[in-house]
């Protein structure tokens, strides 16, 4: 039972508040620079609020239940007949595991290479300047470039083939190699940066116990950077959920479509969308022309890059020092992605 | 004569018996120039009887390393020349000697640590065994010759995954041992790092939620647990407190028994306390070698004796 507990809370009136800093001895450029400040980091905060609140209200009153179970009608003229997302649905998620499961081991793979061996030399700034380059291509790019590669007789089992026998080079394993090579500059990023704040004293550590440079990488360091691993898949998931470009060229169709044999393989094989090709197509300018469509699948996208964010770093990261050393890796990267200068 | 002298107090020496921690009065630090005010008060009495009250090795020492005219060099510059000195087991071998002295990269060398370093080159040669140490395979050696550090460094996880792990992983082992077959090896490290009273009944417990004596305790019982030939100390007690760093002292008394010590040590107390015998360095040489008794009472050397008195360093 609870008894009265001597209270903890010190007296209010005893703490005296230190007078703040004030501003006035100032010179005014310093002032104006620290007001403007202020003024964009709370308009961007309203910036972002603004964005989800419109998509919220827009999506929620566009969003039925039978959104999620109805394939996409192609070839409706009128917007109720359009049909549900059901299928980009599906593809989201179907081309969102193909891609991390591509990138997430080849992105940790070169991370730990261009950290822990890095030799030669000539061959880690080679490998280097190819992760930024790739970072840098264009995804359109990268998805006419996967087309031409693969629309050949040699990947015919990467794909379905047309009536004439000619190999389509449009499936979602093609376009989630793509989308693997989107992401692999993020996982890298993020898997680099984890590792090079690695203290150097855990792998003397381990070294001077006799163990070999592979069993330390797998061990000792792999473990301590799961949080920056973590936020790798995270940002890389990301970018292949949001990417639209790949989508155009290598999987521009609403509804999902077999390309035959075993029914995994032959759905991998296969052909379909996802939302944000959806929204691309039902767009006001797109062809499809039911924004109500567009807004639906919008705030569900948006719904699941958020939940997507919370789940992997509930599951990954058990304290909170991870969770904000994660946070830490992604805001890194993330000024790492967007002034490559700065470095 | 120059008799034994502790260099100015700046330090706090511990007697862990009465459990009081008591600083050296400054009147034994100035003992040195003040004629009649010699050693032998407060501070040296402490060391006196710490170093009486040492257990006496139960075996005669008997010779593992052998280093022979070995200088090391980063690049084009030496950091050690010439230096030959003998690891014994059944004794505690202690460098010391100013910073940038080479001691640390001495004691690095002898499990080839150095390499890590790039452009890092050694002369002479260094012996486990017999063996030249080069001849050996490297990961086998760190095997044989282990290291604790100067700051506590366990990896971040359990207790006993800390040491399980130097158990683990070894060459040739198909499959990762189970638990249970590692658990007695596991706590006898813990036992002869004299942790396992603390942990016994966590082992799973985060090593980083251990205070900073323990770690440095688990990663001396993570450095034994491959029951190793020599045991390499670089200054590991410079980040602890004095009660910890007695402890750990003790524990380097008794473990030279069953595994040749070399301990880099700032901390003149320090070697005086647990050192059979001293080396003294100075820019890359090994200016003095001689039991500790003759090193610190008897310095053959200016240098030593002036370094001893505190004159640098």
């Amino acid at each position: 039972m609870a008894t009265a507990e001597p209270t903890l809370t010190p007296p209010r009136a005893a703490i005296a508040r230190p007078r703040r800093e004030s501003t006035a001895s100032w010179p005014l450029v310093d002032r104006l620079a620290y007001w403007l400040c202020w003024a964009v980091g709370i308009g961007l905060c309203v910036i972002a609020v603004g964005i989800v609140l419109f998509m919220f209200i827009k999506g929620i009153s566009a969003l039925r239940p039978s959104l999620f179970v109805e394939s996409p009608a192609t070839g409706a003229l009128q917007e109720r007949h359009s049909g549900g997302f059901k299928d980009p649905l599906i593809g989201t998620f179907i081309l969102t595991a193909i891609g991390i499961a591509i990138a997430l081991p080849l992105g940790v793979g070169i991370a730990v290479w261009m950290v822990e061996y890095a030799r030669p030399r000539w061959l880690m700034r080679t490998v280097e300047s190819a992760i930024e380059m790739i970072a840098g291509v264009p995804s359109i790019v990268l998805a006419l470039f996967g087309l031409l590669l693969f629309a050949r007789p040699l990947f015919s089992f990467l794909s379905g083939s047309a009536n004439n026998g000619a190999v389509t080079g449009q499936s979602f394993l093609i376009a989630g190699i793509m989308m693997g090579v989107l992401a692999i500059p993020l996982v890298v990023g993020a898997t680099r940066e984890a590792l090079l704040q690695l203290p150097a004293r855990l792998r003397e550590a381990s070294y001077a116990l006799g163990k070999t440079r592979a069993t330390t990488v797998r061990r000792v360091l792999l473990p301590s950077i799961r949080p920056g691993i973590a936020s790798g898949a995270v940002l890389g998931m990301g970018r292949i959920i949001g990417d639209t470009a790949i989508l155009v060229i290598l999987l521009p169709y609403l509804k999902l479509e077999g390309a035959g044999g075993a029914p995994l393989l032959s759905a991998l094989r296969g052909t379909g969308t996802t939302l944000t090709y959806y929204i691309y197509y039902y767009a006001p300018t797109g062809d499809g022309n039911s924004p109500k469509k567009a807004f639906a699948a919008g705030f569900v996208l948006l719904m699941i890059v958020l939940a997507l964010n919370a789940l992997v770093t509930r599951l990954t990261l058990r304290s909170s020092g991870e969770r904000a050393a994660a946070r830490n890796i992604v805001q890194r990267v993330w000024a790492w992605e967007m002034w490559p200068w700065s470095r | 004569m120059e008799r034994l002298t502790p260099p100015p107090v700046r330090r706090i020496a511990v007697d862990r018996h009465p459990r009081v921690v008591a600083p050296t009065s400054p009147a034994d630090g100035a003992g040195n120039g003040a004629g009649g005010v010699t050693s032998g008060a407060g501070g040296s009495q402490i060391l006196a009887r710490r170093r009486a009250a040492r257990p006496a090795a139960t075996y005669p020492p008997e010779e593992r390393m052998q280093i022979e005219s070995v200088s090391l060099a980063y690049g084009e510059r030496w950091v050690v020349r010439d230096v030959s000195l003998p690891v014994r087991r059944g004794e505690v071998l202690a460098l010391i000697g100013a910073s940038g002295s080479g001691k640390t990269t001495l004691l690095r060398s002898l499990n080839r640590l150095t390499e890590i370093t790039a452009g890092a080159g050694r002369a002479g040669q260094i012996t486990l065994d017999g063996e030249e140490i080069h001849e050996i395979e490297v990961n086998a050696l760190r095997r044989r010759v282990t290291m604790v550090f100067q700051q506590p460094n366990p990896f971040p996880m359990s207790i006993f995954e800390n040491v399980a792990y130097a158990l683990r992983e070894a060459p040739g082992r198909r499959r990762r041992a189970r638990r249970a077959t590692l658990e007695p090896a596991v706590r006898e490290a813990l036992r002869r790092a004299g942790l396992h009273e603390e942990v016994a009944d966590d082992l799973d417990r985060p090593a980083l939620s251990l205070s900073g004596g323990q770690q440095q305790r688990l990663c001396i019982a993570r450095a034994l647990a491959a029951d190793p030939e020599v045991l390499l100390l670089d200054e590991p007690c410079s980040a602890l407190d004095p009660i910890s760093t007695a402890v750990i002292e003790d524990l380097i008394v008794e473990l030279r028994e069953s595994v040749a010590i070399v301990i880099v040590t700032h901390n003149l107390q320090q070697a005086q306390r647990v050192a059979d015998h001293v080396a003294f360095m100075h820019l890359g040489e090994l200016i003095e070698y001689g039991t500790a008794e003759q090193v610190f009472d008897q310095p053959r050397q200016q240098r030593t004796r002036d370094y001893i008195g505190g004159a640098f360093g």
